[in-house]
């Protein structure tokens, strides 16, 4: 009786959902890992007034699925709707197979929600954890991944990296004229929000350290010009206006310093602008190609591409010493590096047979690794756990969002559902 | 002078989306064509012996930014009415879909100094030659195939 109360409650609340949903990228789950766990999020109770306009339970559902290394039991296939650890039947669960079991309860709060959360170890009969996560009226999301994240932790060992966002540029048609937009949403593609639209191409998004602004590259002055801009109060800042090629921004661990390319000395060379002084200081003398750097996490070197040698490879460059060496050197085009939070693993563009894809190596071993096998993927950027990659494909001549797990054993898509999306930059955590 | 070409770039855009609401169902790549080539006479008003509106489009191979044999006579016969006058002339790089975006900014570049350079070879004052490069950001052809990528690896001369 109840739980068909709680079924139909919730049906309404995913009615409701999907109604507010049209523009988003929508998941797909290609493939997960071999052995998920199995998990169940019993759904949250709701002691307030009224219809919760989110499904906060699905949510942390779609969240563990979307890692690849849980499976969510239906919720159909629940025999019952516990709310707390103590209302856990383990018998029932273990017949399922079920090896963890979230229970919660929502209550309302002046401003907000309050989620109180259980993580119950059904093999080994006890409860893990109890927590609460609460925060305002429009935040039932951010209280989803934050649980998530939580749950993901306490199981895996590894920080969640579901409570974090990402910028992509999308690209449609306005009045028979491209028209481009840098969007921000939530990891899953929720909530996009438009942080500035732009009628002449946007590229190169990169997040400040601290999650509160975005480097960029428009063209709507005529030329390429890098600015930044604050996220929360839409201010901003033109930082370069050189003659040539401004282009490929990305900040320094500490959020001093700002790596780009400028081609005013003749040709594309790599700099480092100072953002407290004001200063540009080059680093490369080259007359080959070298763009796309990106800092490793100590800040003391970086990585870029360069064709110094014919074709491009990517290259490190210390900053102390300003030597340059050759990292890639397995096929004829490697590109756009970034690294891994722990600085061990660079993620690349790699052509191999004609096809552009996304792959790893290892900096100590060399050893290299091809983890999509789609044609047209490029812009590979790094969750801040390290665990997955957001890149960009095309699909049917638009541009989609994907994901792959370092270990390339989890990927799914994101499609747009309006315009073509690419050059995704995953967040760092916010706090 | 730059102020003159703004407002001749103004009036192409103009006789552009002019252009644009005749036929509605034109497709962007169309529109782009029809820009770059109303465009060229309002530029070339300023010198006195035009004739026949020059092509202004010039094609690479893949990853290549070398001056391909046959874009030369097309290139000479610019330089012929780019000297002697000091119109701003806008060389304007583009690159295929193929590999990353940055990358293929520079190749842009690459290719227009390489038109740059044979121009000013030429006898056209470098002054005069302003390189933008748009990398792979605004494609004169839609689309993945072979035939679209050669439209799209091109210099355009505005």
């Amino acid at each position: 009786m109840i739980k068909n109360l709680l079924k139909t409650v919730f049906l309404v609340a995913v009615a409701s959902l999907s109604i507010g949903a049209h523009a988003q990228l929508v998941v797909e789950i290609k493939t997960g890992n071999e052995n998920p766990t199995p998990i169940a999020i019993s759904p949250f109770s709701w002691s307030g007034s009224g219809v919760l306009p989110e499904d906060v339970a699905g949510i942390v559902s779609a969240d563990l699925r979307r890692s690849g290394l849980f499976a969510p039991v239906p919720q159909e296939d629940m025999l019952s709707f516990p709310k707390s650890a103590e209302e856990v039947n383990f018998r029932d669960w273990r017949v399922l197979g079920t090896e963890y079991v979230v229970t919660g309860r929502i209550e309302p709060q002046a401003t907000g929600y309050l989620l109180t959360f259980d993580l119950v170890n059904i093999f080994g009969q006890h409860k893990m954890f109890t927590k609460q996560v609460s925060g305002g009226s429009r935040q039932l999301r951010d209280i989803a991944h934050r649980a998530a994240d939580e749950i993901f932790q306490a199981i895996t060992g590894i920080r969640g990296a579901f409570a974090t966002e990402m910028i992509y540029v999308q690209e449609e048609k306005r009045g028979g004229r491209p028209s481009y937009a840098l969007m921000r949403s939530d990891i899953d593609g929720a909530r996009p929000k438009q942080i500035r639209r732009f009628s002449q191409p946007v590229m190169s998004p990169s997040w400040s350290p601290n999650g509160q602004e975005v480097a960029y590259v428009s063209f709507e002055t005529g030329r390429p010009a890098i600015f930044r801009e604050n996220l929360k109060t839409g201010a901003r800042q033109q930082l370069t206006n050189f003659k040539g090629l401004n282009s490929s921004p990305t900040w320094s661990p500490d959020g001093t310093k700002m790596a780009m390319v400028l081609s005013k000395d003749g040709n594309p060379e790599i700099y480092v602008l100072d953002l407290r002084s004001g200063k540009f200081t080059r680093l490369t003398r080259h007359f080959a190609i070298d763009t796309e750097p990106n800092w490793m996490p100590d800040g003391k070197s970086l990585v870029f591409t360069s064709d110094r040698g014919g074709k491009p490879q990517i290259y490190q460059l210390t900053l102390a010493t300003g030597q340059v060496d050759r990292l890639t050197f397995d096929g004829d085009y490697n590109a756009r590096p970034r690294v891994s939070p722990d600085g061990k693993t660079l993620v690349m563009v790699h052509r191999s047979r004609g096809v552009f894809t996304i792959a790893t190596m290892d900096i100590k071993t060399g050893r290299m690794r091809v983890l999509t096998e789609t044609r047209l993927d490029e812009s590979p950027s790094i969750a801040p756990n390290g665990a997955m990659l957001m890149y960009a494909t095309k699909q049917g001549g638009k541009g989609i969002l994907a994901a792959v797990s370092l270990d390339a054993g989890v990927k799914y898509n994101l499609p747009s559902q309006r315009g073509s999306v690419r050059e995704p930059a995953w967040s760092p955590y916010f706090d | 002078m730059l102020k003159s070409v703004k407002a001749g770039l103004g009036l192409a855009c103009v006789l552009a989306v002019l252009g644009g609401c005749s036929s509605t169902d034109t497709d962007d790549s169309a529109q782009t064509q029809q820009m770059t080539q109303t465009q060229e006479p309002v530029v070339d008003t300023t010198t006195t012996e035009q004739a026949v509106p020059l092509d202004n489009v010039v094609y690479f191979d893949f990853d290549q930014s070398l001056l391909k044999p046959s874009t030369r006579e097309l290139l000479i016969q610019h330089a012929d009415r780019m000297r002697g006058t000091s119109a701003h002339v806008r060389l304007e790089g583009h690159a295929d879909e193929l590999g990353t975006r940055e990358y293929n900014l520079a190749l842009g570049e690459r290719r227009a100094n390489a038109v740059r350079d044979f121009l000013v070879l030429q006898g056209v004052d470098p002054a005069n030659l302003e390189v933008i490069s748009y990398g792979e950001e605004r494609p004169a052809v839609e689309g993945s195939s072979e035939a679209a990528r050669a439209k799209n690896r091109r210099v355009v001369i505005n």
